[in-house]
C-alpha cells in the first residue's frame, strides 16, 4: 500500500507586480538588485475580490478538466488566507467543484511547509484506508496582509493557488516525512489583528498586518535546513547523490544559494526560481514540481527532495519518487 | 581583524578601504535589509555562528561585531 502524486496544476492571479513599479513608489529601492540578490523580477497579486479559495479554486478547475471529479474522496486545503475565521474553505471548495457530499474536507493552517505536511497527511490517510484519492490544495494571498508601504514584503511575496491530486498507489512514491516545529518563533513572522487575541477588534479601521523579521528568520533557516536535509536522506536510506532534483521551498535566490552552499549540493540539481512569482509561501513548492516536470528537468522514477519551511516556526521533508 | 574588514567589504560589496573598524556599518549607504543577510552569511559561513537579532541590534561599529564573534566562536 502507498500514494503517489498523480497530478499538479496552479493558478496565478492576472494582476503582476513588477519591479518597476515598485520602484517607481520607492525611488531609494533598486530594481536591480532586487532581481540580481534575491531572484524576483515580478508577482501575481490577488485582486481585490480574489481571495485563496478562487485561486485554489481555478489550480483545482484545471485539475478536474482530466480528473473524474466523482473520485476525489478527501479535500485538504493548506491557507493561512481562508475565505472566513468559519466555516471551512475545504467546505467552500467542495461545493463550488460540486464534489460528493460523502467525503472529508478540512483546513490547515500553515505558511511554507504546508504543501509537505498535506503530503504527510495525505498519505497518512491513503495508507490507513480512510480515502484513496486527496485533492491537495493550497491557496495564499500574503499580499492583502502587506502594507502599502511595506516594501520588503510588497517585494518578496506573490499570491497563487496549487492542486495536486494524490492517489492511491501500489508502490509508495511518497517516502518517509521528517516534520518539526517551534513556536518560540511565531512572532519572527506574524500577523495579527482581527483575531482572538486581539479579541477580533481592530483599531481605527486598520487591516491585519503582516510582520516579519527578515534575519530572525534567515538565522532560523540557515541553522535548521541543512541538518533537516541530512535527516530526510539517512530516513530515507539515500545519500545526497541519490537524489535527481532538490526543490526546496523557494523563499529566494539569497537564501537557497546560501543553503546549497552550506550543503556542498550540486547547484544544477537544485530548483532556483521564483523570478516570476516571488514567494507564494506553501505554493512555491507544486509550482516548481509542475515547471520541472514541464520543463523536462525532472521525469519519471526521478527521486525528488522536497523540504517546506518558515512561518511557525514550521519545517518538513520528504522524498518523493515520480 | 584586517580580514574581518575584508570579509564585510565582500558581504557589502564594499572597497576595504571604505571600512574602518570604528565605523557604525548602519550607516553605510549600502547598509539596507540585503545587506543584513549578508552580512548573517558571511559570519555564519567564516565563523559558524548565527546571531541572534537582540544580540545583533545592539552591536553598532565593526569593531563590537568582530569582538561579540570572538567571543561565542
Amino acid at each position: 500500500m502507498g500514494a503517489k502524486i498523480k497530478q499538479v496544476e496552479y493558478y496565478l492571479p492576472e494582476r503582476i507586480l513588477t519591479n518597476e513599479e515598485l520602484e517607481k513608489a520607492y525611488p531609494e529601492w533598486s530594481a536591480a538588485k532586487l532581481e540580481k540578490k534575491v531572484g524576483i523580477k515580478q508577482r501575481h497579486i490577488a485582486g481585490p475580490n480574489e481571495t485563496s479559495l478562487d485561486l485554489a479554486m481555478n489550480a483545482a478547475t484545471k485539475i478536474l478538466e482530466t480528473e473524474d471529479k466523482n473520485l476525489i474522496d478527501f479535500v485538504l486545503f493548506c491557507t493561512q488566507s481562508p475565505e472566513y475565521l468559519l466555516p471551512t474553505s475545504a467546505c467552500l471548495l467542495q461545493a463550488k467543484l460540486g464534489l460528493r457530499t460523502e467525503i472529508g474536507a478540512l483546513d490547515f493552517n500553515l505558511g511554507c511547509s504546508g504543501y509537505v505536511y498535506g503530503l504527510a497527511i495525505a498519505k497518512g490517510m491513503i495508507n490507513s484506508g480512510l480515502c484513496k484519492n486527496v485533492l491537495l490544495v493550497t491557496g495564499e494571498t500574503y499580499s492583502k496582509f502587506i502594507a502599502e508601504d511595506d516594501i520588503s514584503n510588497r517585494s518578496i511575496f506573490g499570491d497563487a493557488g496549487t492542486a495536486t491530486i494524490v492517489t492511491y498507489s501500489e508502490e509508495d512514491m511518497l517516502g518517509e516525512f521528517v516534520l518539526g516545529t517551534d513556536g518560540k518563533g511565531a512572532e519572527n513572522l506574524i500577523v495579527k489583528g482581527l483575531t482572538a487575541r486581539n479579541s477580533y477588534i481592530l483599531q481605527n479601521n486598520e487591516r491585519p498586518t503582516l510582520y516579519m523579521n527578515g534575519p530572525e528568520i534567515f538565522n532560523f533557516t540557515i541553522e535548521t535546513i541543512p541538518p533537516l536535509l541530512q535527516k530526510v536522506l539517512a530516513q530515507n536510506k539515500l545519500q545526497a547523490t541519490d537524489i535527481d532534483y532538490f526543490i526546496l521551498h523557494q523563499a529566494n535566490k539569497y537564501i537557497l544559494e546560501f543553503l546549497i552552499s552550506e550543503m556542498c549540493l550540486d547547484i544544477n540539481k537544485c530548483h532556483i526560481d521564483m523570478l516570476n512569482y516571488g514567494n507564494t509561501v506553501s505554493n512555491t513548492i507544486p509550482i516548481a514540481l509542475k515547471d520541472s516536470l514541464e520543463q523536462g528537468r525532472i521525469k519519471e522514477r526521478d527521486k525528488v527532495l522536497l523540504a517546506g519551511f518558515g512561518v511557525g516556526y514550521s519545517w518538513g521533508a520528504t522524498i518523493i519518487t515520480l | 581583524m584586517e580580514n574581518f574588514i575584508c570579509l564585510i567589504s565582500e558581504a557589502l560589496e564594499m572597497n576595504s578601504e571604505q571600512i574602518d573598524k570604528e565605523d557604525e556599518f548602519r550607516n553605510y549607504k549600502e547598509w539596507d535589509s540585503l545587506a543584513v543577510l549578508s552580512l548573517i552569511a558571511m559570519i555564519k559561513q567564516n565563523y559558524n555562528i548565527t546571531i541572534p537579532r537582540k544580540d545583533f541590534d545592539e552591536l553598532n561599529t565593526v569593531s563590537e561585531l568582530f569582538e561579540y564573534i570572538q567571543a561565542h566562536r
